[in-house]
């Protein structure tokens, strides 16, 4: 960059002088048109530096024009102006010099220049010397992200500069912290980096991480004989110790040019394959060829006989192994530099080590409040009542599509939700009503049947709601106060949605809790679980009582299915990822108590990121491995995590 | 036992009858082999549309040689079994003349033993991992150097990224493109550590561990992008997670293979604007043939559907076909076949697209960066690219090519200079 | 005793009549060896059914006889299609690289065409190196073994855990569910060895043979009758013993069959290994027919459709349950294959693509709740005996118990 800026530099001197004294600066677009036009990272600095450094009062305009693709070429005559839109194909044309309207055109006659991400970077960069103390706060915040995104040793200067006269204390506070560490990684006096690093040392920014890390970072070298002086080395290296093998070492010997590369079986091939004379290679029939000895005995005559390359044996490579010296050097020339920088960053590790824990707690309490919640509807109709719904994954989608017709009457998203919850419970609890009252009252004493019943009812409303609404994936969006995530530092954050799903479910635990122990429901509802026909004789009505349970897990799951559908998607399929997870849920933790829920979806959450976390390459391995524990699990407990005792334990 | 025999007797035989009797009328079959229903109707229901129109439109402008198309529509019902079985009856019951369908690439690899053994024909319109070219296949997706390639490219070179997160979901395409590009990456410098790989499931949905991974990866200070294959339904939740931890697209680039205008429909882009997406046609092409096929598509479909590039795939496969038909006056399969190579149609991003004979075509690429209507902004277009059916990245088929027209061969070694196979070994 | 089996069970003759007849008039039909009137690829999809119809069999021994649910037996099937699989695709890769590598100038080692052939299979899935799990594939008869061993260890492992520690009902329904959606996950990986989502495909092509697939899916149609065939007859020789009795009895009242001193723990274990072994041959049949195994296939929702074949054929009895699995397959290709046709309402047009799965979903509701005795139920119109009223008291307090007046027949 500097190079370019140098370079650049005498490009510019020549024509600012021819410019400058008419004040246009389209002149100096114009002498760049062409890679402008093109608007490519690699050759696009020049140009840059040259509006960047003209030393106009238009170049700030211009290069934020451009940066936000409203600066257009004219095709006629390939003159820049800002465009702005006059009607649907006509763009009105501004000069940039002049600020005065040019014209209303055609946008055939046009051409927007769209530079893209990596040229918007490099024009943030070269704005930042404007920006910083404009009058504009957005903009100064502007100039700080790009110093962020690409700190360069140039601004160091100008940043420092500017402190002083900042008067917003946020934005003051936030150029300080950037000005230690571009001091960090750029500062002409080692001593006021490593003063810097010091103070920086317990920070847990990925900024900071990646300020100290390039100066750590090593590259592996060789040098015959000894280790040479005047290089800052981080570590001597044995061939044949951990994490530095024999062929790792002969291989960076090879890359050296220090050593000659060994013969690959395909390279004997090929050559011998184009060293047959008359039916042999080296005096060997081309038939025996087909086993590896042979070929290395013609291999080894053609050796030789001079026609190929010898192959490399083991003796030589121990030999040039123990000529040569291998070590490890840093990037960084200053050693007392990467010292501090190492023992900072081995202070933030640990740190970072910690808050990647509470991270991982996190994600996994979140994971776990989703299976709570999709779970906690079948807790009740499958833990309390026995029943085996397998449509209660649809129940879940029937309330994620609820909230999604909700959102297309109502636009607006804090309303929509709020209409959305309670309407979901109604819609399900209503399905969940017929359905007891039409299919799972007459099976109550055949479970298994229950379960193949609830399972057509499961692929007929899978159905329905297909061809209802499609096979695509609908929209849910969150309320905008949900965006976003609650961070506590650069390591530990988690999105709001996560913690609102977080805090529903601890809701529907309370709630569930208060129904059953509380209400009068409750208390039938234990009574007809426990015993059906005595309860009947103590007046209770068990079939009305059976109809509102269901209708209760029903309905929950509805409300559930809205809290997914808003972090997850909706489509009919969505039921089916949770019916299984789900049914795990309840038995794993126990069937019949909600605290035995919560214990399940507690487990499985945290065993889940556990293992991810052991193999975070493949999620999908977490998963089957996950399945596999919790069959494991059941067999040493087949009543799950809370047991019933006694006669509530049923059979 | 009655009832086999009256299903049997009610619908096969009666239908192989009826079928034999009709096939020898006046019109020419175009078999649409495309799920339906299951999984990927989300998907393939949008090109059997795309056919019928086009179908239809081509029977508008008189059909082909003199005679009317007349589309039969199979529903594999995203059943992969169940291809192998339809696209048998498509060309043993039906006897179509070409069929244009499939979508994952383990539909097309159950689908092939039946096209070769029967020498049919089948046009395929998705982007997939390649490592592929099949007598009876024309590939007018993309392979790998004509998507996945380009887009590294691109953040290697535009972006400047150093360190790259391959995130895809736990199948084929993913995972050999992956291959492909890690190989690719490391010829261009970029160290094992600076290449992280995650596989998910189909239709994962708790991303934020792996989003707070890809974001820790900026730690030694390099830059970092993500090359997405993730597929489908578990983009909404990877977005949605991307957006809530605040990764913005100048921080963080992504781009992805498999998302396109009819993925976002499903999303609020808001959060994602200035992400990437890598294709060979974007509904905003600014070109004539485009505008008029986008008007035509929402004319038929509803003003809220959008196109896509396994339509343009399509628009372009089926244009070619109906041409090199007219040009042999005979739809049978090695006649249309000899007329395919160097077939030139224009695409509807400009230019012009050419069949190779790897049976692949050259087109352009496009990058896009998406926008909040769920459009995206075309900031990058290649000239055309050549298919390529064996890729240059990975040691094995580096040293394969495929060249059905000279060599009459789809898997050609040259450093042995013999065919390896000329039917595929699926 | 032969005499005796066949006196007392004169459905089985019937039966096996009526595959032989079936068999017969299909090859007599098809393309291949008879007049052309079936097309090959419905002769196809009727060996499949009869493959189908096989592991129905398997279910109605495990859940219609002994009480036990399985949600997991399609498990078995496709591991015994892909242990036949390994081999089909590793045979004829094998024949295509030892032709291409001849050609070379320098005939190859052997180590040359393993790696040649481990590229050509896994080269697809991004790797080219042999995985543990294939060390037989080179030999017919070891993996041939392997299409019963396999599924057949991990049966008795599974069951052996899971019925030792007494999870019964709906417990071990759910059980076995989770048992082949983690083995269906493990499969989906690529890390698994067996190609990951892509599974093994080209399995139709038998390697080393020339004759066409007209023929070929008569062979295997044969094979399937076949098999159907003695494994009914070995089912039907299995519940009509002693063993069949003592598995009633545990359907119906396992604590009073442990207590009469049987270790009802082994005969679950023996039943659910077998029902595994027959599942696992069925499967091997049916895959070199479909052309085409992966992990999709052995997802949870496969096993509950062939609980729901058995449900809808009738349970308990055998034919019931080929019946079952035959009607319902058949249908529902039927329907999905866009040959039933449209009912326009005027408003609406139904289409069966798309209400077929409503319909089907709706059908087990109507089953489970007014023909619990499933199709099966017909024949017993037909033979004069009246259905039994099912709102008896239950035999026995377990799930799947029969009820008074329904024993009383």
């Amino acid at each position: 960059m500097l190079r370019l800026f140098l370079a650049s530099l005498a490009i510019l001197l020549s024509c600012v002088t021819a410019s400058a004294e008419e004040g246009a600066i389209q002149p100096l677009l114009q002498e760049h048109k062409e890679v402008i036009a093109k608007s490519s990272r690699k050759t696009i600095g020049p140009a840059i530096d040259a509006i960047a450094n003209s030393g106009l009062p238009q170049a700030q305009t211009v290069l934020e024009t451009w940066a936000s693709k409203s600066m257009w070429m004219r095709k006629s005559d390939g003159q820049f102006f800002v465009g702005e839109k006059a009607d649907s194909k006509n763009y009105r044309l501004i000069d940039f010099d002049t600020g005065q309207e040019v014209g209303t055109f055609p946008k055939k006659e046009l051409k927007q220049l769209k530079p893209n991400s990596g040229v918007r970077a490099l024009i943030g960069t070269a704005l930042v010397q404007f920006q910083l103390l404009d009058e504009d706060k957005a903009k100064r915040q502007a100039a700080l992200t790009s110093i962020q995104r690409d700190p360069e040793a140039a601004l160091l200067a100008p940043l420092r500069a500017s402190i002083e006269q900042e008067p917003d204390a946020g934005l003051k506070a936030q150029k300080q912290r950037l000005e230690r560490l571009l001091t960090i990684g750029y500062d002409a006096d080692p001593a006021a980096r490593i003063a810097a690093i010091e103070e920086m040392s317990d920070d847990l920014g990925v900024d900071v991480r990646a300020t100290l890390n390039p100066l750590v970072a090593t590259t592996r070298d060789v040098a015959l004989g000894t280790v040479p002086e005047g290089v800052n080395v981080a570590a001597t290296l044995t061939p044949g110790e951990e994490g530095f093998s024999e062929v790792e070492a002969y291989d960076l010997l090879v890359a050296k040019g220090l050593a000659p590369a060994r013969v690959t079986p395909d390279e004997v091939r090929l050559a011998l394959a184009e060293n047959i004379e008359g039916g042999t290679v080296g005096g060997v029939p081309v038939a025996q060829l087909d086993k590896d000895e042979a070929r290395i005995r013609a291999y080894a005559a053609l050796a030789e006989a001079g026609r190929v390359p010898p192959l490399v044996n083991l003796a030589d490579i121990q030999a040039a192994l123990a000529a040569h010296a291998f070590f490890e050097t840093y990037a960084e020339p200053a050693a007392e530099v990467t010292t501090a920088a190492q023992d900072a960053l081995e202070n933030i590790t640990f740190k970072v080590g910690v808050n990647q824990t509470l991270d991982l707690t996190l994600d996994a309490l979140s994971l776990a409040s989703i299976y709570f919640l999709a779970a906690i509807g079948l807790a009740i109709t499958f833990g309390v009542m026995g029943v085996i719904n397998m449509a209660h994954g649809e129940f879940i989608m029937m309330g994620a599509y609820t909230g999604y017709v909700v959102q297309q009457i109502i636009p607006d998203h804090t309303v929509s939700i709020i209409v959305a919850i309670p309407l979901a419970f109604a819609v399900t609890f209503a399905a969940g009503v017929a359905m007891e009252r039409l299919v799972i009252r007459w099976l109550y004493a055949r479970p298994l049947e229950t379960l193949l019943a609830t399972f057509g009812i499961s692929i007929a409303l899978q159905q329905l709601a297909k061809n209802i609404f499609g096979t695509q994936a609908r929209p849910l969006t969150a309320p905008g106060w949900l965006d976003g995530a609650w961070v506590l530092n650069d390591v530990v954050s988690i999105s709001y949605i996560r913690i609102a799903i977080f805090i529903l479910a601890l809701i529907f635990l309370g709630v569930f809790l208060f129904i059953m122990k509380r209400t009068r429901l409750g208390l039938e509802t234990r009574a007809v679980t426990q015993n059906p026909a005595m309860a009947a004789s103590m007046g209770i009505n068990p079939g009305r009582v059976n109809m509102l349970t269901f209708g209760l897990g029903s309905g929950i799951a509805g409300i559930a299915g809205v809290a997914i559908g808003l972090f997850a998607k909706v489509t009919s399929e969505l039921g089916s990822d949770y019916i299984v997870q789900s049914f795990m849920t309840v038995v794993v933790g126990g069937v019949g108590n909600i605290w035995g829920t919560l214990a399940g979806a507690t487990m499985i959450g945290f065993l889940q990121k556990g293992i991810e976390w052991l193999n975070p390459s493949n999620t999908l391995a977490a998963q089957t491995y996950m399945i596999v524990f919790i069959i494991i699990f059941i067999q040493f407990r087949p009543r799950g995590i809370i047991a019933l005792k006694g006669r509530a334990a049923g059979d | 036992m009655n009832f086999l025999k009256s299903t049997l007797a009610g619908s096969a035989v009666f239908a192989s009858f009826a079928t034999a009797a009709l096939a020898a009328e006046d019109t020419i079959k175009v078999g649409v082999l495309h799920s339906l229903s299951g999984t990927m109707a989300i998907s393939e229901t949008t090109l059997k549309d795309t056919m019928l129109m086009l179908i239809d439109q081509q029977n508008a402008k008189g059909g082909l040689l003199g005679k009317q198309l007349e589309a039969v529509v199979v529903d594999p019902a995203s059943d992969w079994p169940l291809f192998a079985e339809k696209a048998r009856e498509l060309l043993t019951v039906h006897e179509v003349d070409v069929i244009f369908g499939n979508w994952t690439s383990v539909s097309r690899k159950s689908v092939l033993p039946v096209i070769e053994e029967l020498n049919g024909l089948l046009f395929y319109p998705v982007q997939y991992e390649g490592e592929e070219s099949s007598k009876n296949v024309f590939y007018t997706g993309a392979a790998p150097n004509q998507q996945a390639i380009p887009a590294t490219d691109y953040f290697l070179e535009e972006l400047g990224v150093e360190k790259f997160a391959l995130l895809g979901t736990d199948y084929v395409y993913p995972r050999t493109t992956n291959n492909i590009l890690e190989s690719y990456l490391k010829g261009k410098g970029i160290a094992d550590k600076d290449i992280f790989v995650n596989y998910t499931p189909f239709g994962h949905s708790d991303w934020s561990k792996i989003v707070a991974d890809v974001v820790a990866l900026g730690a030694d200070g390099k830059k970092v992008g993500v090359i997405s294959t993730i597929n489908g339904d578990a983009n909404i939740g990877f977005y949605k997670e991307l957006a809530a931890a605040g990764v913005s697209a100048d921080d963080i680039p992504v781009v992805a293979f498999s998302v396109g205008e009819e993925e976002l429909a499903g999303l609020d882009t808001s959060n994602l604007v200035g992400h990437l997406a890598a294709w060979n046609y974007f509904q905003s092409a600014d070109s004539d043939v485009n505008a008029e096929f986008v008007e035509t598509w929402k004319a038929t479909m509803g003003e809220e559907r959008v196109t896509n590039d396994p339509m343009e795939a399509h628009y372009i496969g089926f244009n070619m076909w109906v041409n090199a038909a007219t040009e042999a006056g005979s739809t049978e399969v090695d006649a249309v076949r000899a007329e395919m190579y160097g077939q030139e149609f224009p695409n509807l991003t400009g230019g012009t697209a050419v069949m190779l004979p790897n049976h692949h075509l050259a087109k352009p690429v496009l990058i896009g960066e998406i926008q909040e209507d769920g459009q995206f902004d075309i900031i990058s277009q290649t000239t055309e690219v050549p298919g390529d059916a064996w890729t240059d990245y990975l040691p094995e088929s580096a040293v394969l090519i495929s060249d059905w027209k000279e060599l009459g061969c789809g898997m050609y070694n040259t450093e042995t200079k013999s065919c390896v196979q000329t039917l595929s070994n699926y | 005793m032969q005499r005796s089996f066949i006196a007392k069970n004169p459905s089985v003759l019937i039966f096996l009549a009526c595959l032989a007849l079936f068999t017969l008039i299909v090859t007599v039909l098809s393309e291949g060896l008879g007049v052309g009137m079936i097309s090959t690829s419905f002769v196809k999809t009727l060996g499949k059914t009869l493959c189908l119809c096989l592991i129905a069999v398997a279910m109605d021994l495990i859940w219609g006889f002994t009480g036990i649910l399985s949600l997991g037996h399609f498990a078995f099937f496709g591991l015994g299609g892909y242990m036949i699989g390994m081999w089909l695709m590793y045979e004829r890769t094998r024949l295509i690289v030892v032709e291409s590598l001849s050609q070379a100038e320098i005939p190859p080692t052997s180590s040359e065409v393993v790696d040649a052939i481990g590229n050509q299979i896994f080269g697809v899935v991004g790797s080219s190196e042999f995985p543990l799990i294939w060390a037989f594939a080179d030999s017919l008869f070891l993996q041939l073994l392997l299409v019963v061993l396999v599924p057949g260890l991990l049966a008795l492992v599974f069951g052996w855990l899971a019925f030792r520690s007494r999870v019964t009902g709906v417990y071990l329904s759910i059980l076995t569910q989770a048992m082949t959606l983690a083995l269906a996950l493990y499969l989906f990986q690529n890390d698994s060895g067996l190609r990951g989502n892509n599974g093994l495909s080209g399995l139709q092509n038998l390697p080393g043979v020339e004759a066409s697939q007209d023929v070929v899916s008569l062979w295997f149609l044969w094979a399937s009758a076949l098999a159907l065939g003695l494994g009914y007859l070995l089912a039907a020789w299995v519940v009509s013993g002693k063993f069949g009795s003592v598995i009633r009895g545990i359907r119906d009242n396992e604590a009073r069959v442990r207590f009469l001193g049987y270790s009802v723990e082994t005969y679950k274990l023996m039943i659910f290994t077998l029902t595994a072994c027959i599942a696992a041959i069925a499967g091997a049949l049916y895959y070199p027919q479909a052309g085409i195994i992966n992990p999709a296939e052995i997802a949870p929702i496969a096993s509950i459709y062939l609980a729901v074949w058995v449900a809808i054929g009738g349970r308990g009895r055998l034919y019931g349950a080929v019946i079952g699995a035959a009607f319902v397959s058949l249908l529902s290709t039927w329907f999905t294959g866009g040959q039933a046709p449209d009912i326009p309402l005027g408003f609406y047009t139904i289409k069966w693509v798309d209400w077929w799965l409503v319909l089907l979903g709706l059908s087990f509701v109507a089953v489970t709740l007014f023909a619990p005795k499933g199709m099966g139920g017909l024949v017993d119109l037909w033979t004069q005996a009246r259905a039994p009223n099912r709102h008896g008291a239950d035999l026995g307090p377990d799930d799947g118990a029969l009820r008074e007046q329904e024993a009383s027949k």
